[in-house]
């Protein structure tokens, strides 16, 4: 399964590092990454694969979830699909 | 890739202006549960429904959460219960059995203890009715309908009269909860057989074995993208409603397809329904008023409303590849800040809903009378909103309350069913209209063949 890991939240030192480390750990692969400062917010979307990962869906939102709060970032994964069913025809 | 703005927009919408999936309904067939006694067929249904839909609730929390959309309801509905005990009887047992199956399958309601009576009753079925007051007084989850008109044959004046009847005995045997047996109760005409919606789903004759219904939401959508184009002219309001209403039904779809393949069930359809509720923020009067309204029953009202009804369903067509069920914008008086009030400030009266369920589903939906209307009266209203649905070849409904022991002020009974102000109905007398009995034929241009 494709998913969209969103990021927002303050800017500061180390954002990426975290989540990716998270994401690492749990053997999911990164294929796209974009990012981008709005509004002074630090925004970043991530296409990820989870098709080897070594947790369940829930468990990988819950440990994004605990890294958002260590962070003090709002992380959320969602599945692709919505995504393309909502905005691509 | 998806671009960040688009990740935002869907989770925006999600997030401050309620967008969800109403409810994933599925339909099951009991035809092959009945058996040679009601005991039979009240076994087999336990079996049959528990299985299929055993599953139903933990299947859409589990796409809620892969999805980031909410799924609000789940539900069930079944072929009419009068045709399944049409042979043993025993109707009231089965209603115990759907009302435990909602129980255990963890869903919200449980709908189809429906006839189907448009043209003619059979005197089961006139027994099979007179049992709807106790039944909706006796079960939590378990909702009644009856179609009493269609387009094709007119109008059935007999069931229509029965239904007035029918209504005040389940008021006064919920009287206890401010009547709340009749909005568990829906009188159709041209119902249809594949709606998601509570409380008139049923699972019609014509459906397979088990099938998915979607039904989509959004009033807070829609009005945060006409915030966006103050001012512009109704062509421009017409298409931003035509684009959001899009992307909305894309999550239905998207949310069906997959129901349907994990459940193991036929996709049936998305119903293109805007369905409000009492949150503030998704409300369809608010869109009304949105559009340029002092407030919804103003004149205008329902011209506003033709527009929203019509843009909704272009933008959903191409979103889905089977529209069906109700399809069109809801204005229950309960389920809806915006039209609560409406009433309350004396600018929406039950003669200018009517004349808006002209241009939309589904028809008087969720009002709250004088528990002292006569039984005539409401016979009379149930046959206005029929004549409307069969002219018009469109489905109509009422859900009318006359709340026991009250005669104004408001009722209140919680959750998505909200709270509704008294309405005051017109106290001339049809009495004589609705004693005469019979069939309103069908209108000339129904006969298309």
């Amino acid at each position: 399964m494709k998913a969209i890991v969103s990021v927002i939240g303050t800017d500061k030192r180390g954002i990426i590092a975290k989540v990716t480390t998270a994401l690492w750990e749990m053997n999911i692969n990164v294929e796209d990454i974009s990012q981008t400062i709005m509004q002074n917010y630090f925004t970043m979307i991530m296409l990820v694969d989870l098709s080897e990962a070594n947790k369940t869906f829930d468990e990988v939102s819950s440990s994004l979830d605990e890294v958002g709060k260590s962070t003090g970032v709002e992380i959320r994964i969602q599945s692709e699909a919505i995504f393309q069913a909502m905005h691509r025809i | 890739m998806i671009s960040i703005n688009e990740v935002l927009e869907t989770n925006r919408m999600v997030e401050s202006q309620h967008l969800d999936v109403r409810t994933v309904t599925m339909g099951i067939s009991l035809f092959d549960c009945i058996g040679g006694s009601a005991e039979e067929t009240c076994k087999n249904v336990y079996e049959k429904i528990t299985s299929y839909a055993g599953n139903l609730v933990k299947t859409a929390d589990e796409i809620a959460k892969e999805t980031g959309i909410p799924i609000v309801n789940k539900r069930i509905s079944v072929t009419p219960v009068s045709l399944i005990t049409a042979r043993t009887g025993g109707s009231e047992k089965i209603a115990e059995v759907l009302d435990r199956c909602s129980e255990v399958c963890g869903v919200d309601f449980i709908g189809g203890y429906t006839a189907l009576v448009h043209k003619g009753m059979t005197e089961y079925e006139k027994k099979f009715i007179e049992t709807i007051p106790n039944t909706l007084a006796s079960t939590k989850k378990l909702c009644s309908s009856v179609n009493v008109a269609s387009t094709r044959t007119g109008i059935n004046m007999d069931a229509v009269a029965l239904m007035g009847d029918i209504i005040k005995q389940t008021a006064e045997k919920t009287r206890e909860q401010e009547s709340i047996g009749c909005a568990k109760l829906v009188v159709f005409a041209n119902a249809v057989e594949d709606n998601p919606f509570m409380a008139g789903a049923f699972h019609g004759t014509g459906e397979a074995d088990a099938v998915i219904n979607v039904g989509v939401s959004g009033p807070g959508v829609v009005k945060a993208a006409l915030e966006k184009v103050k001012g512009a002219d109704l062509t421009t309001v017409a298409e931003t409603v035509k684009k959001i209403a899009y992307k909305i039904t894309r999550v239905g779809q998207f949310v069906a397809m997959e129901a349907s393949k994990r459940l193991k069930a036929n996709f049936g359809i998305v119903d293109l329904s805007l369905a409000p509720t009492p949150v503030t923020g998704d409300s369809v009067a608010h869109i009304l008023e949105e559009i340029g309204l002092e407030s919804v029953g103003a004149c205008g009202t329902t011209a506003c409303l033709a527009l929203l009804n019509d843009a909704v369903k272009k933008g959903g067509f191409m979103a889905s590849s089977h529209v069906g069920g109700l399809s069109g914008a809801f204005i229950p008086v309960s389920e809806d800040i915006g039209m609560i009030n409406a009433v309350e400030r004396g600018a929406l009266g039950i003669e200018k809903l009517e004349a808006m369920t002209a241009v939309c589903s589904v028809g008087l939906d969720m009002i709250a009378v004088p528990g002292s209307t006569p039984k005539e009266v409401i016979s009379a209203l149930i046959a206005d909103e029929a004549a409307i649905g069969t002219v018009n070849g469109k489905t109509t409904a009422v859900r009318i309350i006359p709340v026991c022991g009250k005669e104004s002020g408001s009722v209140h009974f919680g959750g998505l069913l909200g709270s509704a102000p008294i309405m005051p109905i017109s106290k001339f007398s049809p009495a004589a209209f609705i004693a005469r009995g019979g069939r309103i034929p069908a209108p000339v241009w129904a006969h298309k063949n």
